[in-house]
């Protein structure tokens, strides 16, 4: 069945707004249409007028470092960021979740630009992206802007832009220096739509001894109807011993204060909590562990 | 329209096609590519992987000008000109290739995969091919394949093959000949309904109801007709003939016109000049529904308050009330020291066999058809004939259906799909029509496997023997009959166990709802009674105190034994080989043998179970297949018969009995499978019959030939007929011999037919409640599992399945190798995976992304016994094999659980969220499932 008109495949951001503009909200854009084709064959999205295909614009390509920053173009494929051997080293967590979107064909072509607009509140990559404090670049209204990740979520599949004329150009985000470290990992279950039922992205500066957290960032996804940073229990962590007893009062706290909900066909609320701290567990266990060794080798990579 | 530049296996195209194509729309459409495979358009099979630049992708949800300027490679582009690529070849030797519908998606992911890793380890290869999935081979042959090609391409010679160890192996018995059809399936040039096009086609589409039950008010179909491009649009008043169908009871319309009782219930039929007009089409028809109270399940329908679906049924909703009694059932149950009853759930599955239905439709008149001719995948082909030619109002010679390749079954090509549809709508227009399933629509209309609901109690001494069985059973029958009664009998007649049961009582209910209806699927009613029977029988043995294999020993059936329909075992009862095989290889790695053990966070634990199953339709249904099997002159034989093969490989068992009979190399053997002018009625391919009944068909009139041509040759070479044998193709006579092909010849110019039919009867059987035999032979297995789980998320993951499988005789060895393999995958999904969701009558599994089927990643290594108790009347002592290997393995799994976690599973699919929870909590039983979390 035929589920769009017109394929156009802009190659400057420029053109790609000036075709948006063209179609007056019946143009959508498309880049690996993984989350796209498939909701245009559930008849979730009427058949478009026409998808402006945004993985031609250059600038929505690269993957760049920039000083300490590095910049990741919306339309670099999951397959791409899991086989930069700089984001293994010093985003991990952002290879780990993108490592485990679908299967090599659904990575070979899905975005993480696309991950952030479906705006799923436990998308994977998104996970890591709170994690890692990340800024995306937007053009919104004719706008070019830098927004915080966590401002891209309005509700559940509701991104900050209308894909029928805004874009995201990008992403930047630190790199982890000296002492830092992330790791990413997730509880999925062998039946019903592959979603997770938890996604949790941590990242931690220990204290120049390695000793202590001197500062974390914790991502666990979904609890809320947007992604969130789980900020009271960071503020457990911070400058505690970075040890198995400090991570059981931050998981203490976590289970108290977080509040997830029973899905349907997913999982229930009492699950998640119970996910909520063996997630945080190892998944600090390994972010401490790397910061301290300074070694990090992604883990789960295609399967968990 | 506009310019597609693209290059395919090497070859610049220039096309002018729609920018609303997808890829694969432009490769099998546009170019005739049909290599390339459609299986779900959602991005969830991987069937349609294609590579672009070198890397995979799913060409269903790829839009064709996104390849703008790209270099593609499919199937076809594999190999050069005669010579297979390695990973082709490797899939032929491996067994790797059954039906057939995913392998080119599985090659190209493969090569792929072998471009950029010369040497994968078994998780590369998982991990590579983590999303392209099979229905039918259950993935180890693949790996082994895979792992082959690339020592090949390596330069270090293909890997040997994992023959299974079989006795006595024959000129082309017992050895593994390469199936049918291999080189097209590997090549892409094999033609599945789809792949098939005529000129002048038109394509269809069915309105289904958008309620489970709904009264009819009104249908109009004017607007659809005038959109412009339809050609037809019909509803039930344009049934020529009978409008209903049905395999045992006729109940099921073909165009609904009063009642709608479920919601992939056919109301308009549309053919157009394209898809898009049809799809269209659909949307200007206008319905007018009342909305009835909906029968949501099988208990409910059982009550006073559920309104009648069919009143026409004599028993309103109860479809069926199946009783078995054998024994004095208070009786058993005084002697019994321990007592277990418990309630057991299992959901409804779909066969999510790869190849969605298709049909097309050819009219009386259009080039080289005589008669309306119908080209599906269809199990049953005769059948097929038989319900066509009632609808449409014809005789049946008037009618003909030929079956072409299927891309998987599994019993879920039984019933009728589009085949009524497309011969009206062909008869209609007088052009040929195709009618193809989406993959959605698929979920929604075709039968499922019966969700149960089974009340089991069961007894037995404090010496382990069993005294009593009583059981209820409920089985959702969905809307319509289908082969209900047939499937929930042998639930109740298996719901003993493979054991000595003095004493049993055992009831069940089959009943109408206004859920897709339930039929035919691989285990046929017996997977969701061994559920109960193998959990019973570990429950009790725990409560006697005795380890779990000696309680099943003790009481196995054996040689004269008498079943509780009152069957007495006369021969080939080979479980208790069954049981020391798998026994012997879960003991002998490890001398101090444990049933569970823990490492961290994890625990492991073996769990087993034992299962039978009859071959053969049974119950005093008249169980026959004809075949015909002619010699030509160049040397050849052809051999033809009306089964299906929908990659179990019947096909290759035919052509075997016949080289065999004739002591033919077997490349000469050609066989001509389903098409009701030329092929002989086989009956239906289920109750893994066919390599029995077509077997010896094959085997009995291979035999006649032969005797023919001995008569022939014995007065062509003027020798005795006694003194005469075959030996590759020639009848020898001490230093004279003759070729087959010369005698045919010779036959020919003396006015002898070189071509013999013949009918075979399986042995007679008897009703149930009779007390005869009810079954002619029957399968058994064991199968034992080792599971991890994660004490810590309840994730449960299964590492290794060990299987003892009595099968008579393996025909095939590899081929049999992956009916088993196979067939433990989609019991690993039953148990782990699998559950078809209906929300009051509402299909919630409405897209393939809702219903995960068994991954190469979930493959355990998998150790396969074949043990070989002879069947006497089997073709030369086989029994049947599709079914018996898909069994037990979900109880062996759930009896693995309860070892690990001390938590033991009374519904299906596992759900770790329930099992973590129940472990936190010191419970110890869990009676939801994943489709209860809401
Ligand atoms: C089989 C399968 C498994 C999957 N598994 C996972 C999983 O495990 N975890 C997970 O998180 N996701 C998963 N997904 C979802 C999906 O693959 C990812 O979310 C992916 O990152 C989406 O990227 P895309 O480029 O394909 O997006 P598209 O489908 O092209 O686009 C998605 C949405 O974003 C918009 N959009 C895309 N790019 C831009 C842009 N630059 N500017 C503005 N709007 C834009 C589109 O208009 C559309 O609305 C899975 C999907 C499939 C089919
Ligand atoms: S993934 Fe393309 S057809 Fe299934
Ligand atoms: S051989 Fe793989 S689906 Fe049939």
């Amino acid at each position: 069945m035929k589920l769009w008109n017109n394929y156009h495949t802009p190659h400057s951001i420029d053109e790609a707004l000036t075709l948006l503009n063209q179609y007056q909200g019946k143009a959508r854009v498309v880049a690996g249409g993984t989350d796209l084709m498939v909701e245009l064959r559930e008849g979730h999205r009427p058949v478009q007028d026409a998808l402006i295909d945004i993985t031609m614009i250059p600038e929505l390509t690269t993957l760049a470092p920039t000083d300490d920053e590095i910049y990741i173009g919306a339309g670099v494929t999951h397959t791409q960021l899991v086989k930069s051997p700089l984001l293994a080293a010093l985003a991990t967590c952002l290879v780990e979740s993108c490592g485990v979107v679908g299967g090599p064909q659904v990575r070979n072509v899905g975005t993480l630009g696309g991950n952030v607009a479906h705006a799923l509140p436990a998308g994977d990559g998104t996970t890591s992206l709170v994690a890692l404090d990340a800024q995306a670049d937007i053009v919104m209204d004719g706008q070019r802007r830098v927004v915080p990740i966590l401002e891209m979520y309005r509700g559940p599949g509701q991104s900050l832009i209308d894909s029928t004329h805004d874009l995201i150009i990008g992403f930047r985000f630190a790199l982890c220096a000296e002492r830092e470290a992330t790791a990413f990992k997730r509880i999925m279950r062998p039946q019903g739509v592959a979603l997770p039922i938890l996604g949790c992205a941590t990242w931690v500066r220990l204290n120049p001894a390695k000793t202590h957290f001197e500062a974390t960032r914790l991502s666990i996804a979904p609890i809320g109807p947007t992604p969130a940073r789980a900020t009271e229990v960071e503020a457990v962590l911070t400058g505690q011993p970075a040890n198995d007893a400090t991570i059981e009062s931050a998981i203490d706290t976590a289970v108290k204060i977080l509040k997830p909900r029973t899905s349907k066909y997913r999982a229930t609320g009492e699950y998640r909590r119970e996910m909520i701290a063996v997630l945080l567990r190892r998944t600090l266990q390994l972010a401490v562990q790397r910061a301290q060794t300074g070694q990090a080798v992604p883990e789960g990579i295609g399967i968990e | 329209m506009s310019e597609l530049k693209i290059t395919v296996n090497g070859q610049a195209h220039l096309l002018n096609v729609p920018e609303s194509r997808t890829l694969a729309q432009v490769l099998r459409y546009d170019l005739g590519l049909t290599g390339t495979k459609i299986g779900c358009e959602e991005a969830e099979c991987g069937i349609c992987t294609v590579l672009i630049n070198g890397l995979p992708v799913n060409s269903c949800i790829f839009p064709a000008f996104k390849a703008q300027g790209h270099d593609i490679q499919t199937v076809e582009g594999l190999a050069h000109e005669d010579e297979l690529h390695p990973v082709q070849h490797n899939f032929i030797d491996h067994g790797a290739v059954q039906c057939g519908f995913c392998t080119p998606g599985l090659m190209m992911t493969a090569t792929a995969l072998l471009n950029e890793n010369p040497d994968p380890d078994d998780h590369a290869i998982k991990v590579a091919l983590k999303d392209t999935y099979c229905r039918c081979t259950g993935y180890s042959s693949v790996i082994a394949a895979i792992k082959s090609a690339a020592s090949e391409m390596r330069g270090e010679g293909p890997l040997s093959v994992n023959e299974p160890e079989v006795s006595e192996p024959m000129h082309a018995i017992s050895r593994s000949m390469p199936p049918q059809y291999i080189r097209e399936k590997v090549t892409g040039a094999a033609k599945y309904t789809d792949d098939y096009t005529f000129d002048n086609m038109l394509f269809a589409r069915t309105l289904r109801s958008v309620y489970p039950h709904a009264r009819l008010l009104r249908i109009s179909t004017e607007r659809a007709k005038a959109l412009p491009g339809v050609v037809a649009v019909l509803t039930h008043a344009d049934v020529p003939g009978e409008n209903l169908h049905g395999l045992v009871y006729r109940d099921w319309p073909v165009l609904c016109h009063d009642v709608v009782r479920y919601t992939g219930d056919a109301i308009a039929i549309v053919a157009a000049e394209t898809e898009d007009i049809a799809a269209e089409a659909l949307n200007l028809i206008e319905v007018e529904y009342e909305p009835l109270p909906v029968v949501p399940n099988p208990k409910f329908a059982h009550s006073p308050e559920a309104p009648v679906l069919h009143p026409n049924h004599p028993t309103g909703n109860l479809l069926k009330h199946i009783k078995v009694r054998h024994g004095d059932i208070e009786q058993g149950f005084a002697q019994a020291d321990y007592i277990v009853e418990r309630e057991y759930h299992t959901p409804t599955t779909e066969h999510a066999f790869l190849e969605p239905e298709c049909a097309i439709g050819i009219p009386a008149g259009v080039a080289g058809h005589q008669k309306l001719t119908i080209l599906v995948g269809s199990q049953i082909p005769y059948q097929d004939r038989n319900q066509i030619a009632l609808a449409m109002g014809l005789p049946e010679e008037k009618v003909r259906v030929i079956g072409t390749l299927i891309g998987g079954g599994f019993g879920g090509k039984e019933d009728i799909a589009g085949q009524i549809h497309v011969a009206m709508l062909a008869q209609a227009t007088g052009r040929p029509v195709k009618m193809l399933y989406t993959r959605q629509e698929s979920l929604i209309v075709h039968p499922k496997r019966h969700a149960t609901i089974i009340r089991m109690k069961t007894g037995a001494t404090k010496d382990g023997k069993l005294v009593a069985v009583e059981a209820e059973l409920y089985g959702d029958g969905g809307a319509y009959a289908s082969l209900s009664d047939k499937v929930m009998t042998r639930a109740t007649t298996h719901a003993t166990g493979p054991y000595v049961v003095p004493n049993a009582k055992i009831d069940c209910y089959a009943m109408y709802t206004n859920n897709p209806p339930s039929g035919a699927f691989r285990g046929f009613g017996v997977t969701q009674s061994a559920f109960a029977v193998e959990s019973s029988m570990d429950i009790l043995a725990e409560m006697i105190g005795i380890d779990p294999i000696e309680f099943r020993r003790i009481n196995a059936q054996r040689v004269g034994t008498t079943t509780a329909t009152g069957q007495l075992l006369r021969e080939s009862v080979g479980l208790l080989e069954t049981l020391d095989r798998v026994q012997n290889d879960m003991v002998s790695p490890r001398s101090d043998f444990q049933w569970a053990w823990r490492d961290g966070h994890k625990a492991y634990a073996w769990g087993l179970a034992c299962a039978y199953k009859n071959t053969g339709l049974g119950g005093g249904a008249p169980d026959k297949a004809e075949a015909e099997v002619e010699a030509f002159e160049d040397g050849t034989v052809e051999v033809r018969v009306a089964a299906a093969d929908m990659g179990q490989g019947l096909a290759h068992v035919v052509a075997q009995c016949t080289a065999e009979e004739l002591k033919l190399p077997y490349d000469r053997v050609r066989v001509l499978l389903c098409d009701t002018d030329l092929t002989p009625n086989g009956g239906p391919t289920t109750a893994s019959r066919q390599t029995f009944v077509s077997g010896n068909a094959a085997r009995v009139t291979s035999s006649l030939l032969r005797e023919a041509l001995t008569r022939s040759a014995a007065e062509f070479l003027d020798v005795p007929p006694e003194s005469l044998y075959y030996e590759e193709g020639l009848l020898r006579h001490n230093g004279k011999s003759v070729e087959l092909g010369s005698l045919v010849g010779w036959m020919k110019a003396n006015g002898l037919s070189s071509k013999v039919r013949h009918e075979y009867h399986a042995p007679a059987t008897q009703p149930l409640g009779t007390g005869g035999d009810m079954h002619f032979a029957f399968s058994y297995a064991t199968q034992a599992a080792l599971v991890e789980v994660d004490m810590e998320t309840g994730a449960v993951k299964v590492l290794k399945i060990v299987a003892g499988t009595d099968i008579g005789r393996a025909i095939n060895p590899l081929m049999l190798q992956g009916q088993v393999e196979g067939g433990i995958i989609m019991a690993l999904g039953n148990c782990l995976t699998e559950s078809y969701i209906v929300e009051n009558g509402v299909p919630w599994t409405n897209l393939l992304s809702r219903y995960k089927m068994p991954s190469i990643k979930h493959t355990p290594e998998i150790i396969s016994h074949l043990i070989e108790d002879r069947a006497s009347t089997g073709p030369y002592g086989a029994k049947g094999v599709g079914e018996i290997c898909s069994i037990n393995t979900s109880p062996a799994i759930c009896n693995a659980i309860y070892h690990a976690t001390g938590v033991r599973i009374f519904s299906l699919p596992v759900d770790q969220d329930a099992l973590l929870r129940a472990i936190r909590a010191g419970q110890t039983e869990v009676y939801t499932a994943w489709h209860d979390v809401r």
